[in-house]
């Protein structure tokens, strides 16, 4: 397997960013009520990474290290906006599906987390690579979530009827509750046939770890940064 | 008055944050361990979602939506909350100590939070005014303060149960979170 399509690798499937380093659960939770609106966040997203990935590569021996988060905040959401406006101009059935969550890609973790762990450190090519991966790898997972929510909740996978009519949807499965279910199960899957995840660093850490806040928060996290720099080191 | 009142409930029970927008998700599972830090982090987030709310309602009345540059809103707004969360930390650092060290560490976590940031774009989407955008920033963040102290408090009781193996961990949260989400729901009913 040559480097790139071990990054393709990488972030399918051996971290994939939702099911194994459990980063972007906000959007994860709140837009996977049907598969197809998994599919168009997943992509949104995928599209923006991809993109951010290169800007940041490009410019990582011009950004002083100072204010590199501030710049990659700016480099994200500049690209978000132009995704928002396209998205708005061409799809606007899913504009209204997705709503408020396209603006929040900006502050979606696997973005910045790639940025700060992936492409200020590796070349153009590789960082697009990356960007694909694990842009696909949450697009997946979103897609699966959303199927699973819809098949159960509402008896359609991609808006077409699948269950037999005589069958009642368990409507809770499209409402908020859920999806904290249905993550929950995805887990208790993954752990059952012995998936490690990180889900237990991010539940039983400080807040200096996992999740959203292992991104910008980094920084400021004494230990953590250590770490970071000795695995730059390795 | 009434819907004044009317949009901090509903930030708060009905349209819930956390359990029913799933905005600030992270910090809500991963500093849940313990009633205290959660407390201190819903104070700190009940602080900068207000201000937050009121400098995004500011700029968005009086120089986004004057100039035409209703686009830019996302890069603007992130970039407000990014750095007023800055100031903050350190206006509390040096007026009162007592609350920065309290406080302190979960100021920078705060950037980050999605719930933030969307709360000021949903304000600007529904067209609330400067107080409506205010008591809402401050109806949200209650409602997340609510959710985190629950949810917390729950925790402390299951981790000494003797849980099946694959169950440890994020599972049981998510699932106690679905729960509180469930009960939650019952909100929805409320209407004036």
């Amino acid at each position: 397997m040559n480097k790139y399509t071990e990054r393709l690798y990488n972030g399918l499937i051996k971290e994939n960013p939702t099911l194994v380093l459990m980063l972007g659960m906000c959007p994860t939770l709140a837009v996977s009520t049907q598969a197809m609106n998994g599919i168009g966040m997943g992509l949104s997203t995928t599209a923006v990474l991809i993109l951010s990935n290169v800007v940041i590569s490009a410019l990582r021996k011009v950004i002083p290290d100072e204010v590199r988060l501030p710049s990659y905040i700016v480099i994200v959401a500049s690209l978000v906006t132009v995704t928002e406006l396209l998205i708005e101009a061409y799809l606007p059935s899913l504009y209204k599906a997705l709503g408020i969550y396209i603006p929040l890609i900006v502050v979606n973790c696997i973005i910045l987390g790639r940025a700060e762990a992936y492409a200020n450190k590796n070349t153009i090519g590789l960082s697009a690579m990356d960007g694909l991966g694990m842009g696909l790898g949450f697009t997946i997972a979103l897609t699966l979530a959303g199927l699973v929510r819809e098949v159960l909740g509402s008896g359609t996978a991609f808006g077409l009827q699948v269950l037999p009519e005589s069958v009642e949807p368990i409507g809770i499965f499209v409402q908020p509750p859920g999806a904290f279910l249905v993550i929950a199960l995805f887990i208790i899957i993954m752990n059952a046939i012995g998936i490690k995840t990180r889900q237990r660093q991010l539940v039983e850490s400080n807040g200096c770890e996992g999740g959203c806040a292992g991104c910008m928060a980094a920084a400021t996290c004494p230990s953590k940064g250590k770490n970071a720099e000795k695995g730059a080191a390795k | 008055m009434k819907e004044l009142i009317l949009i901090i409930i509903s930030g708060a029970l009905i349209n819930n944050v956390v359990l029913n927008q799933f905005l600030g998700i992270c910090s809500f599972l991963g500093v849940s361990r313990e009633m205290k830090p959660s407390a201190s982090l819903g104070g700190a987030v009940i602080f900068v979602l207000t201000v937050a709310s009121a400098v995004a309602s500011l700029l968005y009345d009086y120089v986004l939506a004057p100039l035409g540059m209703d686009f830019m809103k996302t890069i603007v707004f992130i970039l407000v909350i990014a750095a007023l969360v800055q100031i903050v930390e350190m206006f509390l650092k040096k007026t009162s100590p007592a609350i920065y060290k309290s406080l302190g560490i979960f100021l920078p976590l705060i950037t980050t939070n999605c719930a933030v940031l969307g709360v000021a774009l949903t304000n600007v989407q529904d067209g609330y005014n400067f107080i409506e955008s205010v008591l809402s920033g401050f109806g949200t963040a209650v409602g997340y303060t609510l959710a985190i102290v629950l949810l917390a408090s729950i925790r402390e009781r299951i981790r000494e149960e003797d849980l099946p193996e694959p169950l440890r961990g994020a599972p049981i949260v998510l699932i106690a979170a679905a729960l509180m989400s469930i009960a939650f729901m019952g909100f929805s009913g409320l209407s004036f």
